[in-house]
């Protein structure tokens, strides 16, 4: 690895938790005591090389990585036909869609049961949104012989059936949260209400890159395993670094983690595509970035969807993925700087990508990476056929298809 | 002296512990809200707490939970609630008025508006569950500024390591969580409270009120005579939120119940001899 530079923006958080002002630790006294115990046992593992060889060993042998980086040949070449002579830029995929559980998620979650494990913590609690986290929880928990309970809003529990069977199926215990809208803000709540009540023998899961320091870190962190082969990868097969990355941003874990490695190279831009919804304009969004301010919510600072008082508003997505209403305190923080840009997609943008990107690659994307699509489907043309995009692919869309067929007015 | 400080001075004086009720905001609606805050100090509350309700209560359990819900159903926000103790105030001068929330609503607000306004509406300490002592400059500043105590919670986590530097980021009183866990969920464990309570003794002369799991007046008056005060929340918002029409509607019932039920809680605090201090 590259030692940071002394203005590199690879250096955060601070001993605080914080990147910029945002991060930190906001939560009750009763968890600080468990937050500084996982931060002192993450610092220790990061150095740790048995514990970063067996993280190794099982990205390689039981996720399956390196994920491919795969030229959307037809899908360039598709963009193109509606593009100006020459212009039309190349769209590459980051497959973790071909990881094990079909999702980016696996990759934070094994590094985490690792370390609950060196943590002597003998129960793992997690929340989920569309499920991916919660069936990566659960997988590692079965691979780990640990009991597994996941929290998920009773919204997403009816709108992700499949995912919530594979959770019974892998031996997790599924508890549906009917607080607030039953989404996942809610059942992160949860997640925390048990884990104050838990905290001898309990571990919780974060699935994405928020919530009190250390997580967002070490969230980004694992999930970094993504850019860092993406940049191996690009160079690889284009001798060069792509010219821009797209990844969807809901809390932001995949995003992070394809956009972390790449962030003090100046010439690559970055676009993070928050859920728009059904309109940025409208009230049924889940673009905390575009419309939201900064707040406190889930242990740390960041920018969130808010009223005048304070008081959390609901977000709306077609992808239960996205559907929360704060964001990553990284992204906030990039964001501020004008690092990444961020930009949305709609319901309707989504569900066409989601649809163009089967048929034209073969291969179902879910709807969470369908935003980040969407995004490269109005780009593409605007650039020259020799520019590279670089979109993570991030889950598989099987979860979806009973979503999207409702969309389509079809009956499975 | 502070209204707390004088409020535990002469409880102590007294040799008794003192009844901290807590009770959310607006909750079912403004008017029955403020009538039974009005009705506490006669009832035999030593100290009110009052809930500022929040859309994500992390720390709360059902309960406070839905009382929140019903307090922002009823148009509870922060202004809101400081016109709530304003006209409180209009009235009860002694009794002291503690604002119990999350941070979000506090910093919408501006943290420096809202401690200046909490002081001037009569509120003599805070306490915001989501800031602990690692982000306590975020208000410690201007609430020291406008003489608000920062109450702070110590939990049975909280290790002796850990202790001096809790100790050190709170005035007014402690609040000891006597078990671990969201509010109202289990019953504290009273064998183990003198043990814990006598050890935070060493560390700090303020008093240290007993919270989280106490519900009945038996339990109230062994935790206040155990320590200097026992804070009383879930049951009382349970007891309101039973007189409830169907459509959560606040009934003839609402406010003589609660009060009814304070009165018996303070008897048994005032009935117990304080261990020998």
């Amino acid at each position: 690895m590259n030692k940071p530079l002394p203005n590199s923006l690879r250096q955060g958080p601070d001993a605080r938790g914080r990147f910029g002002e945002f991060g930190g630790r906001f939560v009750a006294e009763t968890l600080m005591p468990l937050i500084l115990e996982v931060e002192k046992a993450y610092e220790a593992a990061k150095t740790d090389a048995a514990f970063q060889a067996e993280w190794r060993r099982l990205l390689t042998h039981y996720v399956g990585r390196p994920s491919p980086l795969w030229f959307a040949e037809r899908l360039t070449a598709h963009l193109r036909k509606n593009a100006a002579p020459g212009m039309g830029a190349k769209v590459y995929f980051k497959r973790d869609e071909l990881n094990h559980t079909g999702a980016h998620k696996i990759n934070a979650v094994l590094g985490q049961i690792l370390l609950a494990k060196k943590m002597g913590k003998t129960r793992i609690i997690a929340e989920t949104g569309a499920g991916q986290h919660g069936v990566a929880t659960a997988t590692a928990c079965a691979l780990m012989d640990l009991p597994c309970i996941v929290y998920m809003g009773a919204t997403d529990v009816e709108r992700q059936q499949p995912n919530v069977f594979r959770m019974k199926l892998l031996g997790a215990e599924v508890r549906p949260v009917t607080s607030g809208a039953a989404t996942l803000k809610d059942a992160m709540n949860e997640g925390l209400r048990d884990w104050v009540a838990n905290v001898h023998d309990t571990y919780y899961c974060i699935g994405t890159v928020a919530g009190p320091h250390p997580y967002p870190q070490m969230v980004r962190d694992f999930q970094s395993v993504i850019g860092e082969e993406a940049r191996e990868q690009m160079l690889a097969a284009e001798g060069r670094l792509p010219d821009a990355l797209i990844a969807a941003v809901g809390g932001g874990s995949n995003a992070m983690g394809l956009f972390f490695p790449f962030l003090d190279d100046k010439d690559v831009q970055m676009f993070g595509v928050e859920a728009a919804g059904r309109g940025l304009d409208t009230h049924e969004h889940a673009a905390a970035l575009s419309r939201g301010r900064p707040g406190v919510l889930h242990g740390n600072r960041t920018y969130l969807l808010q009223d005048g008082d304070g008081q959390i508003t609901e977000a709306h997505s077609i992808s239960a993925g996205l559907d929360y209403p704060g964001v990553g305190p990284e992204h906030s923080w990039l964001h501020e700087i004008g690092r990444v840009q961020y930009v949305g997609a709609t319901d309707d943008e989504a569900l066409a990508a989601f649809q163009l990107c089967s048929r034209q690659e073969g291969i179902i994307p879910a709807l969470e990476p369908a935003h980040a699509l969407a995004h490269v489907i109005k780009m593409a043309p605007t650039l020259p056929q020799d520019r590279i995009l670089l979109m993570n692919l991030c889950g598989r869309g099987d979860k979806d298809i009973f979503t999207v067929a409702r969309h389509l007015g079809e009956t499975i | 002296m502070s209204r707390i400080a004088a409020r535990f001075a002469a409880l102590k004086a007294e040799g008794r512990g003192a009844l901290v009720t807590f009770l959310t905001g607006f909750d079912p609606d403004r008017a029955t809200s403020l009538r039974i805050l009005q009705g506490l100090p006669g009832a035999g509350a030593d100290v009110i707490e009052i809930g500022v309700p929040f859309t994500d209560p992390m720390a709360d359990g059902p309960s406070i939970q839905k009382a929140g819900q019903r307090g922002l159903r009823a148009g509870a926000t922060v202004p809101g609630i400081l016109d709530l103790v304003r006209e409180l105030r209009a009235t009860e001068k002694d009794t002291p008025v503690v604002l119990m929330g999350y941070y979000n609503p506090m910093l919408a607000y501006g943290v420096a508006r809202f401690c200046a306004d909490a002081a001037a509406a009569g509120v003599d300490g805070l306490i915001v569950v989501d800031v602990p002592p690692e982000e306590a400059d975020e208000i410690e500043p201007d609430a020291r500024a406008h003489g608000l105590d920062l109450i702070r919670l110590i939990a049975p986590t909280t290790d002796e390591a850990r202790l001096p530097r809790v100790l050190g980021a709170t005035t007014g009183f402690i609040y000891y969580v006597s078990i671990t866990g969201i509010t109202g969920t289990r019953s504290a464990d009273y064998a183990s409270l003198a043990p814990a309570i006598a050890a935070l003794k060493r560390h700090t002369d303020l008093p240290v009120a007993i919270g989280f799991g106490i519900r009945s007046p038996e339990q109230a008056a062994i935790a206040a005579s155990v320590a200097d005060g026992a804070v009383v929340g879930t049951a009382l918002v349970d007891t309101l939120a039973a007189t409830l029409d169907a459509e959560g509607r606040a009934t003839a019932d609402t406010a003589p119940k609660v009060l009814a039920q304070v009165r018996g809680l303070s008897q048994a605090i005032r009935a117990a001899k304080k261990a020998a201090a």
